[in-house]
């Protein structure tokens, strides 16, 4: 199972010790969102719309002020209103606008369960009760769920007066579609004129939760002076910070964000859902308020991912290049703008290199909460139609899905469509490691069928700070901004060991609040390994330029003359073998009388973010009389650049490859006609089970990023695009039916594989 | 909102026939404690009947047994002799939920929180199970089949508890339950089955019950079903007449867990393989 | 008028003040202090809050917390014992068995039971045991393999 291609050798970096927060994750002793409690804490609830779409035409909160045990109740009016300002959550832009509306409806409710007041009151059972007094007049307005319904002419309008951008000349009349986009490379007319023949698909998908375990849950403390602290379990605090200094009004060094460990978030936690509304609560009583989502609420009023409807066209030679490639996406953004049909489209046809391309997105407002991110946002949905297709296409040529996209794989060099040139990548390395796995190479069963996928996911950088301080005892602490999700403290403990030529649990890796450390980009994107360990690298590498200074000092000799070798600082050329070598601890102990404390900061924009290629192979089985559908055996082969812990790696193949089969088999958003959600709970919005899932295999690929001084590329999202498209291609081989919706429930399959024998007999 | 746990049945019995507001009897919580931070319910007094010793006791009786009817599901799996005689209902028992759940769910509670799709039920009726009540009126008894009447609706009336079932004399198993969920654990069944057969030294069919769940607005006893069976070795030719019955007693809905055209298909599916495995136990003894 | 409850929790006797409708997940955390113990779901669908209850595996959200008196109560931390962690501790930590770790004290605290009851599980068991213990982040692939050896190292294998 821990295969690795092409492994580069470290002494610690690549090995599997423990990580350093592991004794408290394991015990219960780390404290998750809802884990910390303030003396004299208030409880928050909100008060949610039971309406998918109505104009609030007036909140009356006299009959819930006047409770005993009421501190305080807020509405909209306690929000000033934002002007229009994008700014990024995540991989998404998020609208300063919309953020405000999100947190707290304003004019209108726009999704069952849309924020439309809070209280904070001494006790859990006041606060229900308070919100059971909140008088609210709904003017109850059509609402429209469906991505496809959202788009016809006579659907309810979202937003008052919105006209479609990127559309030239512009609409004269509002629609649901906030936006259209287009990636265009070469002439698809002409690709499709040179093609032997031409695939056409329509796929559909149903919206999806990121499913983490733990509800938002923040405590909010406010004091009569203006500073704030607030304590969140989040993916980004700085982001959270900006986010509530600028719904708030304050100044952002009067709010002090403290990370707590988060139980999941895989994009959904870089928003702010509680948070405003907590320190608003706690601004009016200056009692610390504490509030935690239900599992309902989290369903209904966090931010899913889209649904989507996808179109796509490929030509392909007889020989298997693929002529043109063309698609049309068109993704639900919920209540307000800003789904991820960008990536999407971006995504769509990453792994070809091809000479003609057009892909168009749709960006389409609904009833629906406004979406967040989720794990390669927009990236499963557009390849999953597009990796259907090439199976297809591979089939129609009787070619070996793997050699097709060999034939056509994105390498070095390749311009994607969606603008820049690859630099080294993996994808051949992937397809090739596939094509020599033991899973590729094993028999099938009786109702059994295989399929392959490819996918891809961009990575990006971005601004990170890390502080190094060297102690006295030459032992080091590591202050980092980005949450660790599963794994990052232990390799950036790694990193830094690495380079400062020190045992690992000499490094005590912890995630500083936003007072102590610059400033820190999300954990998202697959950036937290990549951007936090080059930040950590160039602090450790300031250090032993400091440390070797110091050591320069005390020898008199110059700094050019010392040298760092095998974790020692020694006199070099003229003055090799004078003086006694020294190591980083020799040098702390002194560091007081030599010029001060040593401290290393990394403070970048981390570049030179690479992509991560995989390629999945599943195996499932068919219950020829009721559509289930089985994964028997699961292979994730991806590009990790260079795995700093394998162990972590493995983990987030592993984690993404289980969220796309849920994805693929059960997970949907089901609403009623009335547009409320009907399955907000972890019994019918059914992600996989223990057992559900085989073993799950990983292959390693190291193809490393020359921008990295480890060759890291990010891996945690490349490794949910794939799965969608390699179990539908599965499906196919075990029932015969190529599926075209998502998720592949046993109705759905059932029902496809009856009307095929119909169809056949 | 108020907590009694009397020790014996009548007194429990009466605190419920005495309230006037909402009262609810607690046995496993697994239902009830859901419901009531939904908000569906919203009781004014909640009565533990588990330290009442009839409700929380398995034992042998006529040849048959009488379990309490708060004993949880993973109690009674740990019963070695209800194992060996029971296959069915023991594993319809242990498909509730998970095994936390199965650590305090019961056959008294998966019955009368009153839903179409319970687990236990169809394996409980095709036993032939019979439930003893008690009321402020005394005691009487009601088949399984009897109890459900719509969803949330039973045939009980205000102040009765179920205080135990009996399982019917028999000497070895033959038994099964099977259900039809999308994941592999954890689900509400989307059809259930429980197939109950007694054969012949010759190995035909005496008896056949047929318990279907989730398919109907409460579970049903298909009494058609049970006679295609009667008579035959079970052979095809009888579980496909069987397998008829099972479909054509189906009214099940459109809901977010299966369509009606789904459920009467995999109904049918379902009872033929339940019918195997009964056979199967039936014949090995 | 609030409930008096005494029950002993990893082996301490403990007391604490509670409303009928708080279960025994919301005493462990708010009267007791105790928050290894987590709430997913409230409604018994993840297994998060998992303790054991009477030495059974139980959902503390579907428990009332007035039932928990003169029970013993199990939770995630009393599995240590003082310096040293249970194998199936270590074995996560060796194996990489948790990422976020939200559902890691409700899987252990599932495992124990399990290895309690069945010290040789095959795969399939262990599978199906922790069913109702849901984890997004690792895929289960590694929780299981640590299941296992742990499970072989308690046998002596």
């Amino acid at each position: 199972m821990q295969e690795r291609v092409k492994s580069p050798k470290f002494d610690v970096v690549g090995t599997r010790p423990v990580r350093p927060d592991g004794a408290d994750k394991v015990t219960g002793r780390a404290k998750y969102g809802a884990d910390h409690s303030v003396a004299g804490q208030l409880v928050g609830k909100v008060l949610r719309s039971p309406h998918a779409h109505a104009r609030i035409k007036s909140i009356d909160i006299s009959a819930a002020t006047a409770l005993p045990g009421v501190k305080a109740v807020i509405t909209r009016d306690d929000f000033e209103d934002q002007a229009p300002e994008f700014v990024p959550a995540g991989e998404m832009l998020v609208n300063y606008r919309d953020v405000v509306r999100n947190v707290m409806a304003r004019e209108k409710a726009l999704f069952e369960g849309h924020p439309v007041a809070a209280v904070a009151a001494t006790s859990e059972s006041i606060a229900r009760a308070a919100l059971k007094l909140i008088k609210v007049d709904y003017e109850i307005l059509p609402h429209v769920i469906d991505v496809i319904d959202a788009m016809k002419p006579d659907a309810p309008i979202i937003e008052d007066g919105m006209i479609t951008a990127g559309v030239t000349p512009p609409p004269t009349t509002p629609s649901n579609v906030a936006k259209r986009v287009e990636f265009l490379l070469g002439d698809v007319e002409k690709g499709f004129k040179d093609a032997d023949f031409i695939v056409e698909r329509e796929f559909n998908t149903q919206a999806v939760h990121q499913g983490y375990i733990e509800p938002h849950a923040c405590i909010a403390t406010v004091s009569e002076d203006g500073t704030a602290d607030l304590w969140t379990t989040t993916q980004g605090h700085w982001i959270v910070r900006a986010h509530c200094a600028r719904l708030l009004g304050w100044d952002m060094t009067k709010l002090r964000v403290t990370s707590s460990e988060i139980g999941g978030g895989f994009g959904g936690k870089t928003v702010v859902y509680l948070e405003p509304i907590a320190l608003a609560l706690s601004a009016r009583t200056h009692r610390a308020v504490k509030m935690v989502m239900s599992r309902e609420e989290v369903f209904k009023a966090s931010g899913p991912t889209s649904g989507a409807n996808v179109w796509v066209k490929m030509g392909v030679k007889k020989d298997g290049t693929i002529t043109a490639g063309e698609a049309v996406l068109k993704y639900q953004a919920g209540c307000f703008q800003g789904s991820p049909v960008q990536p999407g489209c971006m995504c769509a046809f990453a792994p070809y290199d091809l000479a003609n391309v057009k892909v168009v997105g749709y960006d389409v407002l609904s009833n629906r909460p406004k979406v967040a991110a989720y794990r390669a946002p927009g990236g499963p949905i557009s390849e999953y139609a597009v990796e259907s297709v090439v199976d297809e296409i591979a089939e129609k040529l009787g070619m070996c899905p793997i050699e097709l996209r060999l034939k056509n794989a994105a390498k070095e060099g390749t311009k994607a469509a969606y603008g820049p040139k690859f630099g080294p990548v993996g994808l051949v390395e992937c397809l090739d490691a596939a094509k020599a796995s033991p899973h590729w190479n094993a028999p099938l069963g009786k109702n059994q069928g295989r399929g392959i996928a490819a996918g891809f996911w961009f990575n990006i950088g971005g601004e990170t700070t890390v502080n190094l301080q060297l102690n006295e005892d030459g032992t080091v602490t590591l202050m980092a901004g980005t949450p660790d999700i599963g794994g990052l403290r232990a390799s950036l403990a790694m990193m830094a060991a690495e380079e400062l030529k020190i045992p690992y649990e000499k490094v005590r890796p912890i995630i500083a609040d936003t007072a102590s450390l610059g400033y820190n980009f999300v954990t998202g994107g697959s950036r937290s390994t990549f951007s936090s360990g080059m930040a950590t690298v160039e602090a450790a590498r300031s250090i032993i330029k400091q440390a070797c200074g110091r050591a320069a000092k005390l020898w008199e000799i110059p700094e050019d003359a010392v040298t760092w070798e095998g974790g020692e600082i020694r006199p070099a050329g003229d003055n090799a073998g004078k003086f006694q070598p020294m190591t980083l601890a020799d040098v702390a102990k002194v560091a007081g009388k030599t010029g001060g404390s040593i401290v290393g900061v990394g403070a970048i924009s981390a570049q030179g973010a690479a992509p991560s290629f995989g390629v999945h192979i599943a195996d499932t089985e068919v219950d020829p009389d009721t559509g289930k559908l089985t994964i028997t055996r699961y292979t994730v082969i991806q590009d990790a650049g260079v795995a700093i812990h394998p162990s972590y790696v493995e983990g987030q193949f592993q984690g993404g490859a289980a969220q796309g089969i849920g994805w693929a088999l059960n997970e949907e958003y089901i609403y009623g006609s009335d547009g409320r959600l009907q399955n907000a709970g972890f019994l019918d919005y059914r992600i996989p089970v223990a057992s559900d899932l085989p073993m799950i295999e990983t292959i390693i690929v190291e193809v490393p990023n020359p921008r990295h001084p480890y060759g890291v590329r990010g891996i945690g999202e490349t490794s949910i695009v794939p799965p969608m498209a390699a179990i539908n291609a599965a499906a196919y081989g075990a029932t015969g039916v190529r599926m075209s919706d998502l998720p592949l429930s046993p109705p759905r399959v059932l029902k496809a594989m009856k009307e095929a024998r119909k169809s056949a007999a | 909102m108020r907590y009694e746990s009397p020790d014996t049945i009548e007194a429990a019995a009466k605190l419920l026939a005495s309230e006037s507001g909402d009262a609810r009897v607690l046995a496993g919580g697994t239902d009830l404690l859901v419901q009531i931070r939904a908000e569906v319910l919203n009781p004014v007094l909640v009565v533990d009947i588990k330290r009442i010793p009839e409700t929380r006791t398995v034992k042998e009786e006529d040849g048959g047994f009488r379990i309490g009817s708060a004993v949880s599901g993973a109690e009674l799996k740990e019963h070695p002799k209800l194992k060996k005689i029971w296959p069915g209902v023991l594993e319809a028992a242990n498909l509730i939920g998970s095994t936390q759940v199965q650590g305090r769910a019961s056959l008294g509670g998966n019955l009368c929180n009153g839903s179409p799709a319970a687990d236990s039920v169809p394996a409980m009726i095709a036993a032939g199970a019979v439930a003893s009540i008690v009321g402020p009126n005394g005691r009487r008894e009601l088949p399984v089949e009897d109890i459900m009447l719509a969803p949330r609706k039973l045939a009980l009336q205000k102040g009765e508890i179920i205080a135990s079932f009996k399982l019917p004399k028999k000497s070895r198993a033959s038994d099964a339950y099977l259900r039809f969920i999308p994941r592999t654990e954890m689900d509400i069944a989307v059809v259930g089955c429980g197939v109950n057969l007694t054969l012949d030294d010759s190995g035909t069919c005496t008896a056949a019950r047929v318990g279907l769940g989730a398919v109907a607005a409460r579970p049903l006893l298909v009494e058609d079903a049970g006679k295609a069976l009667v008579g035959s070795k079970v052979d095809d030719a009888a579980l496909d007449k069987m397998v008829a019955a099972v479909r054509a007693a189906c009214k099940p809905i459109d809901d977010k867990r299966g369509t009606v055209e789904f459920r009467i298909d995999v109904a049918g599916v379902l009872a033929k393989r339940t019918a195997l495995i009964a056979l199967d136990r039936a014949k090995k003894g | 008028m609030k409930h008096h409850v005494t029950t002993t929790v990893n082996g301490d006797e403990v007391e604490f003040l509670c409303e009928t409708d708080q279960t025994v997940l919301d005493c462990l955390r708010n009267e007791l202090e105790l928050t290894g113990t987590k709430e997913g779901c409230g409604s018994g669908d993840c297994g998060a809050c998992s303790i054991l209850l009477n030495g059974r595996l139980v959902c503390s959200c579907l428990v009332l917390g007035v039932e928990a008196s003169g029970k013993t109560i199990e939770t995630i931390e009393g599995m240590a014992k003082g310096d040293t962690l249970h194998p199936l501790q270590r074995k996560f930590l060796e194996h990489a068995a948790l990422q976020c770790g939200i559902c890691t004290p409700g899987v252990l605290v599932a495992a124990k039971s399990l290895l309690e009851k069945n010290p040789d599980p095959t795969e399939t068991e262990v599978r199906y045991w922790l069913a109702g213990n849901l984890c997004r982040c690792t895929g289960y692939d590694k929780i299981i393999r640590a299941v296992m050896d742990a499970a072989a190292e308690m046998r002596g294998a």
